[in-house]
């Protein structure tokens, strides 16, 4: 895409974040619509552009009573939102609309009008090749590299448990975040024994909320009230549906690209960098972010996030909000890696970088499956 | 395991047919580019590195290396307690799924790289599931799979 050509004008969650059974998931998606409007005073006629995942577009739009000229329902997991962004910057760019709406809403705690799972039936690929071992979804899948990563780069489980403390850290800072009381490297040892060698608190939550995002062409940008946060590159990729069948279990080759692709859009260093969101349904997860977004080199990110490098006063700020680990995850939690990603640029967040311009915010979905990175900034230049 | 009837058997596609009816006769099936002489897994009709339709089947040694794994802690119908879910690597070098069996659920049991060879075990009239228990013969660069 072009630098700078388009902008997030509006950015909201849904009004309660956690356990919400009085809403079911396409009230969370129209709740968050709404609040994101409101954000970009704008009215609901105005939203020419539709985007969302886990609920189909032409419900919602239904449902929100839009009338669209572009339509996205790209659905690749918890990135999905990342690549609605990109595509919508693609879409603004060629003229197939102004106003792009993006949406997720999920009812992952109180399962209200939850979408039916789309697990793979029984001949699909997935289903006759991994369906028959036990998986347990999530914490048996997006876990299996990480005995491989460990034995291969030396990284410790005491350094695994330091990511769930650091981003407690950073949770303690925030009075929406699920988690907030402080944690110890111990402590989450300690927690119960999910899959081994993951323990409870190695793995996400699951909370019910929302997120949407308003973005229009940079141009009109300053005719919205709150401060424009533009998009300067992005990225995204796929590769495998199955956890067996990833190239390398130490690096994910769908980072890899989706991260390249964005760092080489907008132009930027990782020393430009202030501020970084990594989608982390559990905690291996920043190790992989880290070094396939090359911030670290190969095996290194363990000790990086040991030694506070990205805790609150270190020198690349992770996950600032408390993470899918401490703040809320839903399922599909990459709306909300973005929407932290821009109060970090607005100047709003609740644990705020000082002079924050650059902000990486980079996605994944299903297990390593998908991946999407945006790059924004503050800075109009 | 406790409940073999838990566990969602596979149903055959045209494509995988071959595969199925493989671990039915306990052979392990592969894959086999005759063009590039890639070896692949899951099954397709084409090679997915050159895109090639010309491929044979073939008979894989069953010898694998522990590749990684978890050991679930949550309850599952199928199972009696904590159990590995594991991704090994067959000697001819695609990796699959599998359960550890005839070995303790345990890490220290469990060390990545052992060896370990197929077994296969009926759970119904048309599916045979393959599995891996800690190898018991020293039959890694041989052929033919001993059993
Ligand atoms: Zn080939």
């Amino acid at each position: 895409m072009r630098r700078n050509s388009v902008s997030i004008v509006g950015a909201a969650e849904t009004t309660d974040l956690g356990k919400i059974p009085g809403l079911s998931q396409i009230q969370l998606h129209a709740d968050a619509a709404l609040n994101a409007i409101a954000d970009a005073g704008l009215k609901l006629s105005d939203i020419d552009g539709i985007a969302t995942a886990g609920e189909s577009p032409t419900n919602l739009s239904h449902y929100l009573g839009l009338v669209p000229t572009w339509v996205d329902g790209t659905s690749v997991g918890g990135c999905s939102f990342m690549l609605h962004v990109r595509h919508a910057a693609a879409a603004i760019n060629e003229g197939l609309c102004n106003t792009v709406l993006i949406t997720h809403g999920e009812s992952g705690r109180s399962n209200v009008g939850r979408s039916a799972f789309r697990g793979g039936g029984r001949s699909t690929i997935p289903g006759q090749f991994e369906g028959p071992y036990g998986g347990m979804g999530p914490t048996t899948s997006f876990t299996l590299p990480f005995l491989r990563y460990m034995k291969d780069t030396g990284t410790t489980a005491e350094q695994l448990a330091m990511v769930a403390v650091v981003q407690r850290a950073w949770a303690t800072k925030n009075p929406r975040a699920t988690l907030q009381t402080p944690t110890t490297v111990e402590e989450v040892m300690n927690d119960r024994m999910i899959a081994y060698p993951f323990t409870k608190s190695e793995c996400c939550l699951v909370t019910d909320g929302g997120g949407a995002l308003i973005l229009t062409r940079a141009e009109r940008a300053k005719d919205f009230p709150n401060k424009p946060v533009y998009i300067l590159g992005t990225g995204e990729s796929v590769e495998t549906p199955m956890i067996s069948q990833m190239e390398d279990f130490t690096t994910s080759r769908a980072f890899r690209v989706s991260g390249q692709k964005a760092f080489e859009e907008s132009g930027i260093t990782h020393k430009d960098v202030d501020h970084l969101m990594i989608y982390d349904a559990f905690a291996h997860l920043p190790f992989y972010g880290l070094e396939d977004l090359g911030f670290c080199k190969k095996g290194e990110a363990g000790a990086f996030i040991w030694e506070q490098n990205t805790a609150p006063g270190g020198s690349l700020p992770l996950n600032t909000n408390g993470g899918g680990l401490s703040y809320m995850h839903s399922g599909m939690y990459g709306m909300y890696a973005l929407q932290e990603s821009v109060r970090q640029m607005r100047g709003t967040a609740a644990a705020q970088i000082a002079d924050a311009k650059i902000s990486v915010c980079h996605g994944v979905g299903g297990m390593f499956a998908a991946s999407g990175t945006i790059v924004m900034t503050n800075d109009p230049a | 395991m406790v409940d073999k009837t838990k566990i969602p058997l596979p149903q055959p596609t045209p494509e995988t047919a071959h595969f199925w009816a493989g671990t039915k006769n306990e052979t392990l099936k592969l894959q086999r580019c005759d063009d590039c002489n890639n070896v692949y897994f899951p099954p397709r009709p084409f090679c997915p590195s050159c895109a090639s339709r010309k491929v044979s089947v073939f008979d894989a040694s069953g010898s694998a290396t522990l590749y990684s794994y978890v050991i679930n802690n949550r309850p599952h119908p199928a199972f009696d307690g904590p159990y590995s879910i594991a991704v090994v690597e067959l000697e001819e070098g695609p990796r699959m799924m599998s359960n550890i069996i005839n070995c303790p659920q345990t890490p220290e049991a469990l060390e990545l790289d052992m060896p370990l060879e197929v077994v296969f075990e009926s759970m119904s009239e048309e599916i045979s599931l393959p599995y891996f228990q800690p190898a018991t013969s020293d039959s890694k660069s041989s052929d033919s799979r001993n059993q």
